[in-house]
């Protein structure tokens, strides 16, 4: 079992309660068929144990597979500098098959982003350091394929593609903190 | 047992194209991590295979080179890596078959196909590291690249 590296810090993008007992980290690809599978049951999760997970996200795009993934990537991230970074991430992944240039900016229409100021963090440096230095520390965690995800640092390696095979190691973990 | 560190990598000769084969030998001077994997076609949405493509370019900073192995033919490896848009060569260990992967202990008698092993070679052909992954579990590249690290560690 391989454990997270880095450990969730002020870069990651972070969706729940910063100080609860359970981190939650997914590595994810915009454009992966079983992290689109994934969304809903991690967003059911976040509101079943409100305020007692800590969801982080980074990135694992599969650029020669997914062409589109990369691009979703960098406009999730380029939203964030605007504080939407969570409204483009749950709109992506409901619209996976969609995914383009266009939609994506149509997307950042709708959510109301400062669109000329989001164009050029789309195609910045610093939006493209971040996603690969995610895919980096994937990499360098084990994850071998989408969805990846650890649980307080640990690799889960039990996860289906259910609600239950998520639920369960975090339920363990929970009473074990005696919560 | 798959071969171990300290060992000298055996060479081959195997097709890497319809119509070029790949040395080993030929590859002295850089670093190579050769995969043996079981089969093409793997139905995991992002297989071992794909994640060496996305992890090329770090492999090159460590100066490494991948070279994927298993039984399956020339052809059926071109389509394969055509079809996951690969940029590093698949190598057929097909005739005589699994030799190859028997020369590194990673040949699998019952089912006919490669284990997934991995070796990390060095510049001189030594093999520094090896790992036998469990059957059906993709062993990731953390392991590679601590190995590659180490390498480098060393020869500063």
């Amino acid at each position: 079992m391989s454990s997270l590296k880095p450990g969730v810090n002020p870069r990651d993008h972070q969706l729940g309660n910063a100080h609860a007992s359970i981190t939650l980290v997914e590595f994810g690809d915009y454009e992966c068929p079983h992290c689109g599978i994934a969304h809903p049951l991690i967003q059911r999760l976040l509101k079943e144990f409100d305020g007692k997970i800590n969801f982080v996200f980074r990135n694992f795009p599969l650029q020669e597979v997914h062409p589109h993934a990369y691009i979703s990537a960098l406009a999730a991230e380029a939203a964030g500098k605007q504080g939407k970074f969570w409204k483009m991430h749950d709109l992506i992944f409901e619209n996976q098959l969609r995914l383009n240039n266009n939609f994506l900016f149509e997307l950042a229409e709708d959510i109301q982003l400062d669109t000329e100021r989001f164009a050029k963090d789309w195609k910045s440096k610093d939006g493209e350091e971040k996603v690969e230095h995610d895919f980096e520390s994937g990499v360098r965690s084990g994850v071998n394929g989408t969805p990846g995800f650890f649980i307080n640092g640990n690799q889960l390696v039990g996860y289906n593609e259910t609600y239950e095979s998520l639920l369960r190691p975090i339920e363990s973990k929970l009473r074990i903190a005696g919560v | 047992m798959i071969l171990s560190k300290g060992n000298l990598a055996p060479d081959f000769s195997l097709y890497a194209t319809p119509d070029q084969k790949l040395k080993l030998s030929e590859l002295r001077g850089k670093r190579v991590i050769l995969a043996f994997y079981p089969a093409d076609w793997s139905p995991v949405c992002s297989d071992q295979m794909a994640l060496y493509n996305e992890t090329l370019k770090i492999f090159h900073k460590h100066n490494a080179e991948v070279l994927g192995i298993s039984v399956d033919s020339k052809w059926c490896h071109m389509a394969f890596a055509q079809s996951r848009n690969l940029h590093f060569p698949l190598l057929a260990d097909f005739e005589p078959k699994g030799e190859v992967s028997r020369l590194y202990g990673a040949y699998h008698e019952e089912e006919g196909e490669s284990r997934r092993a991995l070796f990390v070679i060095d510049e001189e052909g030594i093999i520094q590291w090896s790992y036998l992954s469990p059957d059906g579990i993709n062993p990731g590249a953390d392991g590679i690249l601590d190995a590659l690290e180490e390498l480098s560690n060393v020869k500063q």
